[in-house]
């Protein structure tokens, strides 16, 4: 199916809209494009190709809400799926956290599209395989990377006269490199919006050497260690660190951010102050979508502002319990970097552990943000400067809260899955033991 | 991980909320979850439209899956219902072999014209993607079943009940919990019906309906003074069952150490919401664990996860050969260990047996998704590793000549492959209770319930916590504990395995929504056992002062 345009997708809208005789009707569609590839063992695996359009319509009398979904736009169908979103919103149980849908609001200009990667075929697919494939076979290692590239558009409109529209193209791609005496491995992760920022060769050999230089790790003593994260390793941390960023939880008394005494820690120091979070939509590294589910405007916003939490993200619902103005969830998060790059990193270090990636990251206590998890696909012990040799992994257990307490040195920023994270050097990070795992 | 994962709201209870409609299809009124879908002669007409069509272009095996997977899911919290979806997903995926490669097609056009398209673009990518096929596929034989049915022994449909009587039990078990202290409750019930028939060129024509179930609470109490909270999850499994899970059952309840309550075939789920709260409360008072070596009293409920993580995972054998190495990992259970014969994965008590035939269990089903008998077979016997888990492409790489049967795939629209069955610890010969093993245990802790669980890509290193933790002195259980997790190394940890209770003990856990592939799929599995001893394991204190 074709991507929607902006006046195509507003005439679809009010035709659906034009059925209604709820009290309320609120229409989405959403329509993507998308392509992958998965190889392992130096060979393609498999290969797909899929595409996906959807209309969800809502309606409601009162607090009865009904929800019905098709995926076949003609007349006949809307009209029919509208119909039942009526009847059973009649049958709905009282919803007394439904918010009326809301007026028009003032989106921010993004660009998330590029018809360069809408373009992107099959044999471009098998490009990106074989850059990894080919490399892998000429030096003794194993591919094993899975590419998908989408094309994507949203778009809302309801009885208040909201409409909203938004379209996107994004490419992830991730790359695993074993060595074939099983000794080594080496991972490296890429995202962009626009292919044209994509180097697969160039990301394939990252993981290769890292593959290499990670063969016959020694074993350290685990316990606490200055450690230099990539980006791709902190971010799933700060991501989880993040989500407590909820002002009803807080409020609720169930989340970290909930103040002793009560109340929240809205306001309160809780890292070190060079740390510095906030998201914004228009960011033309990390575009992100400029409205939020419910048709709210996602704006500029500050989270961690000088190691003080600056803002919780508040739903319709609750900001209206608590009379604030809600704020929608961002659609990308961005952390303030500095000037260091990797090497500057590793040369002013006198002994640590260089991360590239953390994996299978779970809550062990919600209260204090406690994670556990293992570091993965190299890591390397840093001695005067230098990365010495490579390093088994580590169990860690550790609070991003703590982690950001104990920065000492903030690098370059990188995209990572849609935000912009950067290097960073903390210390006294806990690793509890050792694992065998290559 | 994708980015839409940093665009997850976040709070207790939303994200189940927020599972997007589309991942399960679309969103229909009851009325049509009950509606009947084709009768088996329509849907054996439209296969062998698909089976001819491949066959015609030079194919040389093809199967086709009609599936209509129909879903219910109530998610309330304290008095309100939330949110009730129902979802139905219909179509046809086509799978093919055609120069020695695989190619798959799906539609949502479930006509003989949308079903021959379907099985011609199949058939085109195989024939494109042998190009670059280094490894032709053989396909193990199997036995040509003719025309056959098979139905999850359920006694009550459960989308059948009405949606009232299942959310006024919901606000039923939350009001319960409220009542006993909880500040906070939310639970759902997740129900997914199944119906799939299956065709292929080996002459099977298989009609199967598939039911599964799973209720979950949890309770939260919070101190606002000391800005404390703890939660305490309900101890209910899901079930490859119907709404007869729901009707409690005096027999199916056991009670365990510190008045503990816990559930076999029947659960109880206002019995467990008051439980919930009540525990829930203590938890905020209990103490500290003193890290160090302890002998673990495991129940099923915790246990089954370590299974799952420690060998369910390892021992598929995709992960084995290296087809999993970019996302879920590898496994150290290589090949050569195997081939030994004396791999030690645990001590002399440990029997590991996989199968997707125990009655009630999640992963029970007649066939699997390419047509094979399903059955039980060893993966560890008397402490050895004998076997993996393997399907009709894969079993000639470990010199064996029958699919495993676990073949799956979440839906018509995904294509089908290795998937974990159900894996479970037998249950001890000896006749001993779990209050017999604590008698025993001089210092320990008793485990009961899922918790937070971390696994390394080859599945060495893990650490497990749990729902509830209670001290174990001199044979005593002495009081409940807070900040409790193991570390252990698998192979170390299931050599430490001293005793196992007996069958009188077993019940079942399981994961309905484990993912697996890229792009992921989910599946569900059940994982069965017995209260089981495990000697001297390394406890860590997980609290910190922030």
């Amino acid at each position: 199916m074709a991507i929607y345009s902006k006046e195509e997708a507003k005439q679809l809208l009010d035709k659906a809209l034009s059925y209604s005789k709820a009290e309320t009707c609120e229409v989405n569609i959403s329509g993507d494009n998308s392509g992958n590839i998965r190889y392992a063992r130096n060979s393609v695996s498999t290969a797909g190709y899929q595409n996906n359009h959807n209309m969800v319509i809502q309606s409601s009398f009162g607090n009865r809400v009904g929800v019905a979904t098709l995926d076949e736009f003609t007349d006949e169908a809307i009209a029919r799926s509208v119909k039942t979103s009526e009847e059973l919103a009649r049958l709905a149980p009282e919803n007394s956290e439904f918010m009326p849908p809301m007026e028009q609001q003032k989106y921010l200009e993004t660009k998330q599209y590029f018809e360069s990667t809408a373009k992107i075929d099959p044999d471009f697919r098998a490009k990106v395989a074989a850059s990894s494939i080919e490399p892998a076979r000429a030096k003794g290692v194993t591919a094993a990377g899975f590419l998908n590239d989408s094309a994507q558009f949203s778009a809302m409109a309801n009885t208040s006269g909201l409409f909203a529209y938004n379209q996107s193209t994004n490419l992830d791609f991730t790359v695993t490199m074993r060595s074939n005496d099983g000794t080594g491995s080496g991972w490296v992760t890429r995202d962009v919006n626009d292919v044209n920022l994509f180097n697969a060769s160039e990301a394939s050999n990252i993981a290769i050497d890292k593959a290499l230089q990670s063969r016959n790790a020694k074993a350290i003593e685990p316990g606490k260690y200055t450690v230099i994260m990539e980006p791709a390793a902190s971010i799933n941390l700060i991501q989880n660190m993040f989500r407590s960023f909820n002002a009803r939880t807080a409020d609720e008394g169930r989340s970290f951010m909930s103040k002793e005494g009560g109340g929240t820690k809205l306001g309160e120091k809780i890292v070190d102050e060079r740390v510095n979070l906030y998201s914004d939509p228009t960011h033309p590294l990390v575009p992100g979508a400029p409205w939020s589910g419910d048709g709210s405007a996602v704006k500029k916003m500050d989270w961690l502002k000088g190691g003080v939490v600056n803002n919780l993200f508040y739903s319709r619902f609750w900001a209206k319990e608590k009379g604030v103005e809600p704020v929608p969830f961002p659609s990308n998060g961005i952390m303030t970097g500095g000037d260091a790059s990797l090497e500057d990193l590793i040369k002013e270090t006198k002994k640590g552990v260089l991360v590239t990636r953390l994996w299978y990251i779970r809550t062990v206590d919600p209260q204090t943000l406690l994670y556990t998890g293992l570091t993965r696909d190299g890591t390397f012990y840093i001695e005067n400067g230098k990365i010495k040799h490579p390093i088994k992994n580590f169990r860690f257990n550790e609070s991003p809260i703590i982690m950001l307490n104990n920065l000492e040195t903030l690098g370059q920023q990188v995209r990572v899955n849609g935000s912009l994270i950067p290097y960073m050097k903390i210390r006294d990070f806990t690793f509890t033991s050792l694992s065998d795992a290559v | 991980m994708k980015r839409r994962d940093f665009i997850q709201i976040a709070g207790l209870g939303a994200g189940a909320t927020m599972l997007p409609l589309s991942m399960f299809g679309k969103s229909v009124s009851v009325e049509a979850l009950l509606a009947p879908g084709l009768d088996v002669a329509q849907k054996k007409v439209l296969a062998d439209v698909a089976l001819n069509t491949a066959k015609s272009m030079g194919a040389s095996y093809a199967d086709a899956r009609i599936g209509r997977y129909l879903n219910q899911f109530l998610f309330t919290r304290e008095d309100k219902v939330q949110n009730i979806q129902n979802t139905e997903s219909f179509g046809v995926g086509i799978r093919v072999i055609a120069n020695g490669t695989w190619g798959f097609s799906s539609t949502i056009d479930v006509t003989p014209e949308g079903i021959k398209k379907a099985t011609e673009i199949a058939v085109s990518i195989a024939k494109a993607n042998s190009k670059i096929q280094k490894e032709p596929v053989v396909m193990a034989p199997v036995a040509s079943h003719g025309e056959v049915s098979w139905k999850t022994p359920i006694i009550k449909n459960a989308i059948a009940v009405s949606v009232e009587e299942k959310a006024d039990l919901l606000l039923k078990a939350n009001a319960a919990a409220m009542e006993n202290g909880a500040n906070y409750v939310n639970s759902a019930l997740f129900q997914v019906n199944e119906q799939k028939y299956f065709a292929s060129t080996e002459g099977s024509y298989i009609d199967q309906d598939v039911h599964r179930i799973w209720p979950t609470i949890t309770a939260t109490v919070i101190d606002p003074k000391e800005g404390k909270f703890k939660s305490r999850q309900g101890l209910s499994a899901p079930m490859g069952m119907g709404y007869e899970y729901m009707d409690p059952d005096p027999k199916e309840m056991i009670e365990g150490p510190g008045g503990i309550k816990m559930f076999r075939n029947r659960y109880d789920i206002v019995a467990d919401s008051i439980e919930a709260a009540l525990q829930a409360k203590e938890m905020l008072s209990a103490k500290s664990v003193e890290p160090g070596k302890y002998d673990l009293v495991l129940e099923p409920n915790h246990l089954g996860l370590t299974i799952h993580e420690s060998v369910g995972h390892p021992l598929e054998l995709d992960r084995v050969l290296g087809y999993e190495a970019n996302y879920a990992g590898t496994s150290f259970a290589t090949l050569d260990k195997w081939k030994s014969g004396n791999f030690n994965y645990g001590s002399k008590l440990v029997n590991l047996v996989a199968d997707k035939t125990q009655v009630g269990s999640l992963g029970a089903v007649g066939y699997d998704d390419e047509g094979v008998k399903c059955k039980e077979w060893d993966l560890v016997k008397e402490g050895t590793l004998v076997n993996y888990q393997a399907i009709r492409d894969q079993v000639h790489m470990i010199d064996q000549k029958e699919s495993h049967g676990c073949c799956y795939s979440q839906s018509w629209n995904d294509v089908q492959f290795q998937r974990m069955p159900n894996v479970s610890l037998k249950a001890g010969q000896q006749k001993l209770s779990p209050a017999e093993m604590i008698k025993n245990v001089e210092k320990g802790i008793y485990i009961a319930g899922r918790g937070s669980y971390s696994i390394d890509q080859q599945r060495y290193n893990f650490q497990f916590g749990g729902t509830v933790y209670y001290e174990i002195k001199n044979g005593e259980v002495v009081g409940m504990l807070n900040d409790v997790a193991y570390q252990s190394n698998t192979q170390e940890f299931w050599n430490s395995c001293a005793a196992i209770c007996d069958e009188s003990d077993y019940r079942m856990f399981g994961s309905f929504f484990d993912g697996k592939g890229q792009p992921s799929q989910i599946s569900a599995v059940s994982h069965g056992s017995a209260t089981t001893r495990f000697n001297g394991v390394n406890v860590i204190n997980t609290g910190r002062n922030i």
